[in-house]
């Protein structure tokens, strides 16, 4: 039997902000869920089931929020489900709501991943004080940063490179309505200004803290054919796991992160990213982390991505853009990062990305990643069906 | 072989919560002993009150004020309580379906024994001396048989309404870091540092974990590493970390140590933290009475080579 091609025909976010004291969790995650509805035209009754996407229940200390969220977001008396995946569940909730369509188990299914950071204490979730293990010595950053360095070694990048991504995210943050951080007056001597927080990340270089929800709608063909709007199609999509830590990890380019990018790629006959896929929303933490990806995904040879970046490459008129929408490093609830990834991808295939928008974009991928480069999630999606 | 180590585990954290406008309501009323709940699509008052329908998923904001007594419509008998629960004395939890309302909220009974509690008794609000806008402004629910209350219609409009709410968690746990850890725990005592070898692969594991994540059998060959080692990455932290006493910058690093097939994470000191560098060699440095080594320091001898620990970082 096969697969019913997948659509995004609704897409819903809140304008993420360091706060959201106004409204619960529920308020929350309502207001991205009634966006994504309007967006689709369609109704609570419209929809079938429902799969929501948040970081670990530690980091806002609500168990199973998912059971009490029932009611605002219309899921009494039909299925609802949680996905876990850390970092990167954003994404691997939009791809289980994915797989719901395309196996034909429901026609039409909302997903949704959120958080309130500033309810929740990430670092405090991921450094309990374990008895006889060795406090974590460095913070938030001090996990990445030995990556990045390593990275540098390996490739050779000059140390600008790592600043230019910020740069760039910054700005086009400007043109998203939608992103946490629009600092109008950025410039790369501010960046490079910046506090060095974990040589060699700056301050500039790291992600900010953010409340936000990010709500999909996606259906079958029939679903599609209703859509007011263009949507967006599923061309491949595709989840991988490895340890956080075992003998031969390479934290540089992972190969969960090379076998999942390589499984979308086949299910979508990508043979070619970087000619075939016209921008990318990749899940960038920390500045230098957009160079080690596009290694990872296949945009450019190992030791070659920060070439690309340098290169204006990646720049929102360049010819791969990436985290037009100003990415992770411009906005960062972190449940909800991976879908925000995945829908401004979609946004784009619609032609819905407003001041942001890559010109015919076609085809475009969404990535998400978490739990010390544990989980992958991704899918590439286009302007229009597969195999037409 | 040492006995398997154990400890307790508490953790806990004050989270803040943002109530939202029904929410905010809600525990204002409580504060001001007044009960509200709210009314629903098809006529029902919930108490307590929730945000959106649950039939009609539309968003329902028609605060209704209710009795502060009501009817026990289940319970179950709590025989010690626990830290943090509405009374230290043995009490029954109860559902209480108050007057006005169409569902029953869960909080505690005080009653002299199981004996004295029956679904269906008359119940009242016994409130709080002090009243913060809480849901422990109601200190638990009391018998009562004296005549319904009529509630004085309040529409849920307070001055200085609460917003927020801090909510204490706490859990619980007993620790134990399993056989492997166990043993690597002790060998540090004696300052040296055993891993464990894979059966399947080979790898040398430090810590031990007791298996290998890769191969996914046990590992049980013990190996000694180090002492000396090599950095292989590292950063410099120039923020001070909560609850750490150390002086920033410092040089937090991956560091192999001589046959071991992954990095453990250490402090590097006694060189300048601007020269400390990939491939350093280093040892360990113990303080008095401490179960790991304070610090790593430069042995002197001449940087590893990168080919031999590139895949270590």
């Amino acid at each position: 039997m096969s697969k019913e091609p997948v659509a995004v025909v609704g897409i819903g976010q809140t304008k993420h902000v360091a706060a959201r004291r106004d409204v619960s969790i529920a308020g929350l995650v309502r207001e991205a869920a009634r966006r994504a509805l309007d967006d689709a035209a369609l109704t609570w009754a419209d929809i079938d089931a429902v799969v929501i996407g948040k970081a670990p229940d530690f980091f806002e200390g609500v168990m199973m929020p998912e059971l009490y969220l029932a009611d605002a977001l219309g899921a009494v008396g039909k299925p609802m489900l949680r996905v876990h995946t850390a970092g990167s569940v954003g994404g691997s909730t939009a791809l289980v709501a994915a797989n719901l369509v395309a196996a034909g188990v429901h026609g039409t299914v909302l997903t949704l991943a959120f958080e309130k950071q500033s309810e929740s204490n990430a670092m405090w979730g991921l450094s309990l004080p374990i008895p006889f293990q060795q406090p974590l010595l460095a913070g938030a950053g001090g996990f990445f940063a030995p990556h990045i360095r390593a990275y540098m070694r390996r490739s050779g990048a000059p140390e600008t490179i790592g600043a230019l991504v910020a740069y760039k995210d910054r700005r086009n943050a400007l043109k998203n309505p939608y992103a946490h951080l629009h600092e109008h007056d950025i410039t790369l001597e501010k960046v490079m200004a910046s506090p060095m927080l974990w040589d060699p990340v700056r301050y500039s270089e790291t992600c900010p803290s953010s409340d936000g929800a990010c709500a999909m709608i996606l259906t079958d063909r029939t679903g599609a054919a209703r859509a007011p709007r263009p949507p967006a199609w599923m061309l491949g999509g595709a989840m991988r796991s490895e340890p956080t830590l075992f003998a031969g990890k390479d934290f540089v380019s992972p190969q969960a992160g090379r076998d999942c990018a390589a499984d979308v790629y086949r299910q979508a006959g990508i043979t070619d990213p970087r000619r075939e896929i016209d921008g990318a929303e990749i899940y960038v933490p920390f500045s230098w982390y957009e160079p080690m990806w596009l290694e990872n995904l296949g945009f450019a040879d190992e030791g070659e991505g920060w070439k690309l970046t340098e290169a204006g490459v990646t720049e929102l008129d360049g010819d791969l853009p990436v985290n037009m929408s100003g990415g992770v490093l411009s906005t960062n609830p972190i449940g909800a990062s991976g879908m925000i990834r995945f829908a401004e991808a979609a946004l784009q295939v619609r032609g819905q990305a407003g001041e942001h928008q890559v010109e015919g974009a076609r085809r475009v991928l969404g990535h998400a990643y978490g739990g010390g480069s544990q989980f992958f999630s991704m899918w590439l999606v286009g302007d229009r069906p597969p195999d037409s | 072989m040492p006995e398997v180590l154990k400890a307790p585990l508490v953790v806990e954290f004050p989270f803040t919560r943002s109530l939202g406008p029904v929410q905010s309501a809600f525990l204002t009323g409580l504060r001001e002993r007044v009960v509200l709940g709210v009314r629903t699509g098809d006529g029902r008052v919930l108490v307590p009150p929730v945000e959106y329908d649950p039939v009609t998923a539309e968003e329902i904001r028609d605060l209704v004020e209710v009795a502060p007594t009501g009817t026990v419509t289940t319970w179950a008998w709590n025989h010690a309580p626990r830290r943090g629960q509405p009374l230290t004395t043995p009490f029954a939890w109860a559902l209480v379906r108050l007057d006005g309302a169409d569902t029953a909220l869960l909080h505690a009974l005080d009653a002299p024994g199981p004996d004295a509690v029956r679904t269906g008794m008359r119940v009242r609000v016994r409130w709080a001396a002090e009243r913060t806008g809480a849901i422990t402004d109601i200190a638990c629910f009391e018998p009562y048989d004296g005549a319904r209350r009529e509630p004085s219609g309040h529409t849920g409009v307070f001055e200085d309404p609460v917003t927020g709410i801090v909510a204490a968690a706490r859990l619980d746990y007993t620790y134990s870091p399993g056989r492997a850890q166990t043993a690597y725990i002790d060998a540090l005592s004696g300052r040296r540092t055993v891993g464990e070898r894979c059966p399947a692969c080979r790898k040398v594991y430090v810590p031990p974990r007791g298996a290998c994540p890769t191969c996914g059998v046990a590992t049980s060959d013990q190996v000694e590493v180090g002492p000396r080692g090599t950095v292989t990455t590292f950063c410099i932290v120039n923020i001070k970390a909560k609850n750490l006493d150390i002086e920033v910058p410092y040089v937090y690093a991956h560091i192999a140590l001589d046959g071991a097939d992954l990095p453990l994470h250490g402090r590097i000191g006694g060189i300048p933290y601007d020269e400390v560098r990939m491939g350093l060699r280093v040892e360990p440095v113990w303080t008095e009475g401490a179960r790991y080594p304070d610090h790593y320091r430069p042995t002197g001898e001449p940087d590893a080579d990168y080919d031999t620990y590139k895949e270590l970082l």
